[in-house]
């Protein structure tokens, strides 16, 4: 199987370990990610502040772009995914807005583009029993926590991927890896990120407040599949809490055993080697 | 000048504002209610009383962290964030003084960064916040430092091939 691929500017700068791990993790699987080419930033969360026009044109290029693919277009950031999937809703609902986009970025709107994120394709097409199969190490004794944050989620009729309310694929896919999945109630409460360099000490706070949570859920380690969750969570925890952030195809990666691990853990702001070496099977 | 606050939001943004009979419900879910003056709950009723100086000026509409909660929880389908970004961009084209300028500083420099270069860059967009903002420079750079050190955010710039039809976006959407 093979997607468009639109990464988005985290991935290749502070989401560097999604990237490679999804790299390794997919070519692993068999499934082809091909880049949209000369894509541009979707405008998250700067253009939906300052300029309407803006946050609909920009994500609209990409969608331009990846029509000509012919593809499912899939995206790893839940920022993009949001923007994008945004930008898709208004030009289906409002031909007006329409037609002035069309002409603006110079296409034709088809609406047969299908805007999915990395997650659901690993769940709905690729499959739990398949992720299972290829399972080397089960990360067994590995206690974590699933975490969404918001822009996966929310709108819902925006987002249209998973429970708003009590989201269920990426505690699914963590399953079948063999970690131990523990229940909790903050997988989609938000963790302040976009507010995260105006005002580190209110982000700190949503954060601890999370972290707290997870350590009291019994989890070791968080997962994510958003790279603006992940590096707020690493870097706006206290140095003291210790809780390392994953993102799922990392721990995916792993549970397959495949040799580039090392290269992402390196890359993390809390360092999780200590916590691996623990759990590491015999 | 603006004469209906609600009703420009409605014909800028098509949100109606005046669906609203106050369940409190976007208040409850607000992850950042502790640091406003506010909260979305008062500013729909600051809007329906056309209170425009009050609302435009405060620095709630500026500290939404834009996670959407309000926006899915509101039973009369309000997106009150989209509400509240509407009431960004009236603030700013109004010439109201920005309640976080700080905030006001990143989107800039981040669009900024974009039109310039189709692509957002890390290093320079942390690094002019650094030099800019209103926090003390030394302040919280220890952040940046371990980033950097995990080779997270590259120095040298990417670039779309397209960058300068992205300027064409930026030019035509003033």
């Amino acid at each position: 199987m093979a997607y468009a691929y639109y990464p988005g500017c985290s991935l290749h700068s502070t989401g560097l370990e999604y990237s490679l791990s999804i790299e390794a993790v997919f070519r692993h699987l068999g499934l082809e990610l091909v880049e949209v080419p000369d894509w541009n930033c979707c405008g998250a969360s700067s253009a939906h502040s300052l300029n309407h026009d803006l946050a609909l044109a920009l994500p609209t290029r990409n969608l331009a772009l990846a029509q000509g693919m012919g593809r499912d277009l899939v995206t790893p950031c839940a920022a993009c995914y949001n923007r994008l999937k945004g930008a898709d809703h208004t030009l289906r609902s409002d031909p007006r807005t329409r037609v002035e986009m069309e002409k603006r970025i110079g296409f034709e709107y088809r609406g047969d583009l299908s805007i999915r994120p990395l997650l659901a394709v690993v769940y709905e097409d690729y499959g739990l029993a398949r992720v299972h199969s290829h399972v080397k190490h089960p990360l067994t004794g590995l206690k974590v926590v699933p975490y969404y944050g918001c822009l996966l989620l929310r709108p819902p009729h925006i987002t249209q991927f998973d429970d708003p309310d009590d989201p269920q694929v990426m505690g699914a896919i963590l399953d079948a890896l063999g970690a131990e999945v523990q229940p909790w109630s903050y997988a989609s409460e938000c963790c302040g990120g976009s507010l995260s360099l105006s005002r580190p000490e209110l982000v700190k706070g949503l954060v601890g407040k999370l972290v707290a949570a997870a350590r009291e859920a019994g989890a070791e380690a968080m997962v994510t599949a958003c790279p603006l969750c992940q590096v707020n969570l690493e870097m706006r925890q206290a140095r003291s809490a210790g809780m390392p952030v994953f993102y799922f195809t990392e721990l995916m990666g792993l549970a397959f055993g495949l040799p580039e691990t090392l290269k992402w853990w390196r890359k993390h702001l809390v360092d999780p080697q200590p916590l691996l070496e623990r759990i590491k099977p015999v | 000048m603006i004469d209906d606050l609600a009703r420009e939001i409605n014909r800028r943004f098509g949100e109606h504002v005046e669906l609203c009979y106050h369940c409190h419900k976007c208040t409850a879910g607000c992850p950042v209610l502790p640091a406003m003056d506010y909260g979305p709950d008062r500013l729909l009723r600051m809007i329906a009383l056309n209170q425009v100086d009050e609302v435009l000026k405060s620095s709630d509409i500026w500290l939404c962290a834009g996670c959407y909660t309000c926006a899915t929880r509101c039973p009369n389908e309000i997106d009150i964030a989209a509400v509240i970004h509407a009431l960004r961009q009236m603030a700013v084209a109004e010439g109201y003084r920005v309640g976080e300028p700080d905030a006001l500083l990143f989107h800039r420099l981040f669009l900024g960064v974009v039109e310039r270069l189709g692509r957002s860059h890390e290093a320079a967009l942390l690094g002019l916040f650094k030099v800019l903002s209103r926090i003390p420079l030394l302040q919280d750079m220890d952040a940046g430092i371990r980033l950097f050190l995990r080779g997270k955010v590259p120095i040298l710039p990417e670039r779309t091939l397209g960058a300068g039809k992205v300027r064409e976006l930026f030019n035509r959407s003033r």
